[in-house]
């Protein structure tokens, strides 16, 4: 019988060292079904790519409060695309002002959640991105 | 170019894909494996074993760093399984935290597993991912189980050297040792050897050892490791490597191949026949049998005696 999971990987690229909100996004992942591979702190955009190949992973999931989003986020996209990973869902949480989330959509990016989302709107959301729109007719 | 093709010539993306597509147990996985099993058999397969927080993914880390660090490194690949929830089916997988030190490297490749439901430390296709990867061109497979007590044993049908990781201060873990999974061990590990009573544990499993049955041509070696700051990290490499010899000297290596073949043959015997009988009986039957048993009208073996008459 096949048996497919959504496979997620939830790293913190950059240096700052508050990863409560990746863990909290990694257990309600986890109690949704998904299988989330878990890389922890200070991860550079060449490790998450990497993982995310070899972990051949449907979302990447990335807490950012550093600010340093606009230097992280486009290399990992970047890195993604050269693997051949473009269909990859690159997902941000964190602190993420207004005035960059244009930007970061235009790149590519599938969800950006900021401070107060709820786990069940971010779980939403996830499996929404990964599951196919049911055929018409 | 094909899958087979593709995994064969170094395409990692590919490797990575036919690895989801085993784990899925959809039929492009297994016809893909089936065009490479042929490559199979050239890997060196190592299982690492052990109570939860001895320390099994930072020697992995520290194992595999040394290895790639020799002149002519092997490439090395790690698979690492982690539990499942029995009530969501979800997983955290995160051995990858402590293998930090091995990103960058084209010769590593790490793949994290959940074991979704599978009771004996492996997830049910942790072989085939091997598989896949021994035929990749991976020499060295770090098979890394969930954390153990004393009944997971399916890595001892899955490798070929076994290691068997203790702890000092976990003076209850080592005694359960005793029981189960000791007997599986072709080298006890001490790790955490920075840390108080090491020697007293190393000690402790020495006699515990003393009182199984003893192999004329293998004495279990005990070695004290760090994974932390590296202590005893050559020795336990050249320890495996001696095994590995030893195990081709002696024949062990083709019986283990063996009895690794003899289980995954039955278990997907099992698997098949269970299949085919469920799908064999008329709507609703076998059903019927299990509401018939819960409702204590018959008992399970009854119940299935019943179901072969038809």
């Amino acid at each position: 019988m096949p048996e497919t999971k959504i496979r997620v990987l939830v790293a913190k690229p950059g240096l700052d060292g508050h990863d409560r909100g990746a863990k909290v996004i990694a257990r309600a992942l986890r109690d949704a079904g998904f299988e989330v591979i878990y890389t922890g702190l200070r991860q550079t955009p060449e490790m998450i790519a990497e993982a995310a190949l070899q972990e051949d992973v449907q979302i990447v999931g990335l807490s950012v409060l550093s600010g340093a989003h606009m230097t992280l986020v486009p290399r990992i996209l970047e890195l993604l695309k050269k693997q051949g990973q473009e269909s990859v869902k690159v997902m941000i949480g964190g602190i993420i002002p207004d005035e960059d989330r244009p930007k970061l959509e235009e790149l590519g990016v599938a969800g950006i959640f900021g401070p107060g989302t709820s786990t069940t709107e971010v779980i939403e959301h996830f499996e929404g991105a990964v599951t196919p729109a049911p055929a018409e007719g | 170019m094909k899958l087979a093709e593709r995994v064969r010539t170094g395409d990692r993306l590919a490797l990575a894909r036919l690895l989801t597509l085993i784990e899925n147990n959809s039929p492009e996985g297994q016809d893909t494996l089936s065009e490479l099993h042929a490559l199979t058999g050239r890997a060196h397969r190592i299982g690492v074993t052990g109570a939860p927080g001895t320390g099994k993914s930072a020697l992995v880390n520290r194992l595999t760093q040394h290895l790639r660090a020799q002149d002519d490194p092997p490439f090395v690949a790690i698979v690492a399984v982690d539990p499942t929830s029995p009530f969501t089916g979800g997983a955290i997988l995160g051995d990858r935290i402590r293998m930090r030190d091995l990103s960058g490297d084209p010769g590593i490749f790490i793949r994290s597993m959940a074991n979704r439901g599978a009771l004996g430390g492996l997830a049910g296709t942790t072989s085939g991912v091997v598989d896949a990867l021994d035929a990749a061109g991976f020499q060295w497979i770090l098979i890394e189980t969930v954390g153990t007590g004393q009944a997971e044993v399916d890595i001892a049908g899955a490798a070929h050297t076994v290691l068997v990781l203790g702890a000092p201060g976990m003076g209850d873990a080592v005694q359960t040792l005793k029981a189960g999974v000791l007997e599986i061990s072709d080298i006890l590990v001490v790790n955490k050897s920075d840390l108080p009573g090491a020697e007293s544990a190393a000690r402790a499993l020495r006699a515990a050892l003393e009182l199984g049955p003893v192999d004329s041509e293998w004495m279990t070696p005990i070695l004290l490791t760090s994974a932390d700051n590296g202590d005893g990290i050559p020795e336990l490499a050249a320890k495996i490597s001696t095994h590995m010899e030893h195990l081709k000297k002696t024949g062990g290596r083709e019986e283990r191949d063996h009895a690794r073949v003899v289980g995954e043959m039955e278990r997907l015997l099992q698997q098949r026949l269970t299949d085919r009988f469920k799908a064999a009986q008329s709507d609703g039957d076998y059903e019927r049998a299990i509401e018939r048993v819960v409702d204590r009208e018959l008992s399970p073996m009854r119940a299935i005696d019943e179901l072969f008459q038809d």
